[in-house]
């Protein structure tokens, strides 16, 4: 304590619970996802592998999302954008490399779905699928499961704008209203379904959904983590109490084309886009940590060094690894007995 | 052994998996205090409380795609469909996500859910509380498909799919509820997935269907055998996803005439990937050219009672049929 009569600055992290530790844990994982992300443009673009789809400006809410959640008990159903969300779920770059390689290994899929389709039963990351929003009543499911049995565990789901138009987002929030579901739908706003701008998709504000299912809505600048952090661990806590569902809209900006086989010049300006790439709130945040004490120049060199050899390291060993035997591509349609193939 | 209804033993089944395993739960329309349009959950909301027999809101992709989540967390839902013709709604998340969810998964998750959905015509439902609607789901891999004709199987082959590790659509036949009673053991029984029955011995012709045209199949089989000698051999499919491959072929080497059944139209029918086995393995074998006799290929039954009787499978266009195929 100081002596009376001065002002103690509190910091932001700690008035919400996070500690130091936890702080710098947050911008390191917000780092690693969005170097992976480069990365897998650049394995894209250079002919190594098909795919990639990035959530670049978008990892620094996704992380505090993650770090606001309980790992031992909640279940995650992220979408395709959510690298930085998966990755503070312990999810390793070495398991996104075999995902974006399509090897064997891969944890999410073994190679047998696009990257960005995340799965890890180890992780309570909840396998998903291309159609977009089926995860929605899934969650909902989830937090229905955890009701019956009396289980602490929340759900947590994410989607895009576009999704908030499907019939199954609509279907999931109210089934979820009606019971009271321990359930957290968090709408990653990113003001594109593709080509699409928010405008052609919806008049309203998304987050003001939930009232018309009898839950909170809540609105939150994804430029901010320290506030989605708070948001959604108010969120978990209201579930957690019994209390039902949240709604929650991140505000953000998809500063990428949709995917690698998109050209986004074609539907936006690149001035548009560099408005939005200005706010990234990552050197911000970064700022943010320097500014309490907590990050250093030094540090940073060393982070970026520790970074670079791990992605190196997961893209090496990845693209090295086997693809799943062919002998294997048919199995697990139903369950095999004595482990063995139909 | 008691004899009691088709719908009763589906009962039955759901009352004794919920009495078994804690994790079993019915979610559906109206399937609380009202016991289901039909009655078939009648009482089990009483004596298994509204959290293990939940009145769903009236959206039915929600209630398949919770139940997907719950049972991909560990629990064993049942989903009711109110009536087969509305469950599209709900088609994504079971040929999308139900079907999919252990192939994409490399067996990391599983969804051991049950969707039971009634079919069928005959009860003056109109176009669309009367359809049969398995041969949309049929053809998809990962899903196993159930409909039986008989009480015995109604609850050996719910109890079957309850227990099932991958998700099953039964699909229970609504003129079957109150119009088929038969023996059905008090005692725990399951009925195999994927295997077909034979409902009655014959050397002439082999009739192969499921669901109520095979009752149709029974009675003409008496009359032909009482009128005309002819002995009919009838195997009941039970499970058509997977198909008891084995079973047709035997069936058909039997009498090397076929003719199959279903209420399901014609065209992209199960019939017709029955016809396609037998065609394969068996084609030198037959004595006559493979018959189907399905429902039209029209959108579905008029409400009006000629239109509706028209478009049915009854006893006498069975006969007729069967007479046919066995003269050739």
């Amino acid at each position: 304590m100081k002596q009376a009569g001065s002002v103690q600055q509190t910091h932001r992290h700690i008035a919400l619970g996070l500690t130091d530790e936890r702080a710098v844990e947050m911008y390191k994982t917000m780092m690693l996802a969005r170097r992976f992300d480069e990365r897998g443009q650049l394995l894209q673009r250079a002919g190594k592998v098909n795919f990639h789809i990035s959530g670049i400006t978008q990892e620094p809410s996704q992380v505090a999302m993650g770090f606001a959640m309980d790992l031992k008990h909640d279940w995650f159903l992220p979408y395709y954008r959510d690298y930085g969300f998966v990755l503070s779920l312990g999810m390793t770059v070495k398991e996104l490399m075999l995902s974006v390689f399509a090897k064997g290994e891969d944890p999410n899929s073994a190679g047998r779905q696009m990257p960005g389709h995340f799965g890890s039963k180890r992780l309570r990351i909840v396998t998903g699928s291309s159609p977009v929003t089926t995860q929605v009543p899934h969650a909902t499911g989830f937090a229905l499961a955890a009701k019956l049995r009396g289980e602490p565990s929340v759900a947590i789901v994410t989607f895009g704008d576009g999704s908030s138009n499907q019939g199954d987002f609509h279907e999931g929030c109210n089934f979820a209203g009606v019971h009271q579901l321990p359930v957290i739908f968090v709408c990653e706003n990113n003001q594109y379904a593709i080509s699409m701008s928010l405008d052609k998709q919806t008049r309203g504000r998304i987050c003001d959904r939930a009232l018309g299912y009898g839950f909170p809505g809540i609105r939150v600048d994804g430029n901010d983590p320290l506030e989605v952090y708070r948001v959604v661990k108010e969120a978990r806590a209201r579930a957690v109490a019994g209390e039902g569902p949240t709604l929650i809209e991140i505000m953000t900006y998809r500063v990428t084309a949709h995917s690698t086989s998109d050209n986004d010049m074609a539907y936006r300006t690149k001035e548009e886009v560099d408005l939005h790439r200005a706010k990234d709130s990552l050197p911000v945040y970064q700022q943010y940590l320097m500014d309490a004490g907590l990050w250093t120049e030094e540090q940073e060199v060393k982070l970026q060094a520790d970074i670079r050899a791990t992605i190196d390291e997961g893209n090496e060993y990845a693209e090295k690894a086997a693809f799943q035997p062919v002998e294997d591509a048919f199995r697990y349609v139903y369950a095999e007995q004595n482990g063995e193939g139909q | 052994m008691p004899v009691i209804e088709y719908i009763d033993a589906i009962r039955l089944a759901m009352k004794e998996e919920m009495e078994r395993d804690n994790d079993v739960f019915v979610l559906g329309e109206d399937v609380g205090l009202k016991g289901g349009v039909f009655g078939t959950t009648k009482g089990l909301q009483l004596q298994f409380g509204d959290q293990r027999v939940i009145d769903a809101p009236l959206a039915e992709s929600a209630i398949a795609g919770a139940a997907i989540g719950a049972a991909m967390a560990g629990m064993k839902p049942i989903a009711e469909m109110q009536y087969s013709d509305f469950m599209f709604p709900a088609t994504n998340q079971i040929i999308s996500e139900a079907a999919k969810i252990r192939y994409r998964s490399n067996n990391d998750w599983d969804c051991p859910i049950v969707i039971r959905a009634p079919i069928g015509g005959g009860v003056f439902g109109g176009l669309y509380h009367s359809q049969c609607t398995e041969s949309v789901f049929f053809g998809t891999p990962g899903l196993k498909i159930v409909a039986p004709a008989t009480a015995y199987d109604a609850k050996g082959l719910l109890k079957a799919a309850i227990r099932d590790p991958d998700p099953v659509i039964f699909f229970e036949n609504k003129k079957c509820y109150r119009l088929i009673s038969d023996d059905v053991p008090d005692d725990d029984y399951i009925v195999p997935i994927g295997k077909a029955n034979v409902m009655r011995e014959g050397s002439d012709i082999t009739v192969i269907g499921y669901s109520m045209p095979l009752h149709f199949a029974m009675q003409a089989a008496e009359e032909l055998s009482q009128e005309h000698g002819i002995e009919a051999h009838i195997l009941d499919l039970r499970t058509i996803q997977p198909l008891d491959r084995e079973g047709i072929l035997e069936a058909v080497a039997k009498t090397g005439k076929v003719l199959i059944v279903h209420e399901d139209n014609k065209t992209g029918g199960v019939g017709a990937e029955v016809a396609a086995i037998i065609a394969e393995e068996l084609l030198y074998e037959l004595d006559a050219p493979i018959r189907r006799l399905c429902g039209p290929d029209v959108p579905a039954m008029p409400i009006n009672p000629p239109g509706e009787k028209h478009y049915l499978l009854n006893k006498e266009k069975l006969k007729a049929a069967m007479l046919e195929l066995a003269k050739y």
